[in-house]
């Protein structure tokens, strides 16, 4: 008589439990069955492990080379332009040696090389100092190398321009809007207060385009993935001698010159 | 015994209670049963012609900050730009090109409900109208 007592229990319980997992595992097996959205790259977005340029200045003699790319910077990313020389937002520039590679002047410079222009930009840097001092993270630096900014979290303190050692940040001053000459729908504008920079053209790369700059620079600039042997640029590095801006300071820019 | 439920100058006071009560509670009935109405927001005719929306309209309509700051962060911070929803429709995730391709008029959809609300979101400090643009 107990003993069979004792089995109608346990055959009760474990009864009970079984009629009380069976809504658990429903609903379980309900949430992995509806499709959560899902957020993916394009497919034909260009991929690297670290993205890098060269740029050839024996190609880019005059500053008239240097202009249509400078053009196409600035109206496909609404850069505005002001005539303060205070107010200017600069992504893709133009700077003399002298500015460009200071410390690494020698004492008799070329010629040429002494009155050209030379392109420069964004380093996007494998140290870069205005990750590492940005308080909101709005800089940071993306797992392909590339420095780029989230405009949203800029709060204007200006701690990157202090920490960039290549004059590589602007500050908008004032609303750019009025002073963007056309203004392109499919890239957003800035806003007074953020500071702003050349991003590799990160837009254009997630759509499996190279950045305008190299597109319309007849083959003077270069760019591809320095993690990858094969790629145009480390042939392009492997053949050249190539020398970069400030590599004092341990920076370590992708941006590469051949003088 | 003194008559100390004496109130001094009874008749100015009360006068001025009735005053405030009346000032302090204008609002209230000078705006009594004038309450806008919950505006409509209004669609494109492309916006009606799609149907669906990114997500279905309850949750867009309750949500819609949500999924923009997503999209913020997943496009900016992990370069992923497509996004597909649960019924496997893939869309390019931007405010000024997708949600602003199909509610082509901004100020009869996000303003209405956003003056209405007295929200002021900064989206358009930097994103572009499309039709303003032009």
């Amino acid at each position: 008589m107990k003993s069979s007592r004792r089995r109608f229990l346990k055959i009760a319980g474990i009864s009970a439990l079984g009629i009380g997992a069976k809504p658990v595992l429903d609903v379980m097996a309900s949430s992995s069955e509806t499709a959560a959205p899902k957020t993916t790259r394009g497919e034909n977005a260009l991929r690297a492990k670290r993205w890098g340029m060269v740029i050839d200045t024996r190609k880019l003699q005059s500053e008239e080379d240097l202009e249509p790319m400078i053009e196409i910077c600035d109206k496909i990313h609404n850069v505005p332009k002001f005539e303060n020389k205070n107010h200017e937002i600069k992504w893709l520039w133009e700077e003399e040696f002298k500015h460009v590679f200071p410390m690494q002047e020698p004492d008799f410079l070329n010629d040429r090389l002494k009155h050209m222009s030379f392109l420069t930009l964004c380093n996007h840097c494998e140290k870069a100092p205005c990750v590492r001092v940005c308080p909101t993270k709005a800089t940071f630096k993306r797992e392909d190398g590339i420095v780029l900014m989230d405009f949203h979290r800029c709060i204007g303190c200006r701690f990157c321009m202090a920490a960039c050692p290549y004059g590589s940040r602007s500050f908008n001053f004032r609303d750019p809007r009025p002073f963007i000459k056309e203004t392109n729908p499919d890239f957003p504008t800035r806003t007074k207060g953020v500071v702003e920079k050349c991003n590799f053209c990160a837009e254009r790369l997630a759509v499996g385009e190279i950045p305008a700059c190299v597109e319309v620079s007849n083959g003077a600039l270069t760019f591809g993935d320095l993690d990858d042997p094969e790629s145009e640029v480390t042939r392009v590095l492997r053949n050249n001698y190539t020398i970069r801006r400030k590599p004092a300071l341990g920076t370590g820019p992708s941006v590469f010159y051949i003088v | 015994m003194p008559n100390n439920k004496k109130m001094y100058d009874k008749g100015k006071v009360v006068a001025g209670l009735c005053i405030f009560v009346v000032l302090i509670t204008f609002p209230f009935w000078f705006n009594l049963g004038k309450a806008a109405p919950v505006p409509e927001p209004k669609l494109s005719d492309k916006a009606k012609a799609a149907k669906e929306c990114v997500m279905p309209k309850a949750y867009m309509k309750a949500e819609h900050m949500q999924i923009l700051n997503e999209w913020r962060d997943t496009v900016v911070r992990d370069a992923k730009r497509i996004y597909t929803n649960p019924s496997g429709k893939k869309f390019n995730m931007s405010l000024s090109n997708t949600c602003l391709d199909c509610h082509v008029e901004k100020a009869e959809f996000c303003d209405k409900c956003h003056n209405y609300a007295s929200v002021t979101p900064y989206c358009w400090d930097c994103h572009i109208d499309p039709k303003e643009a032009k």
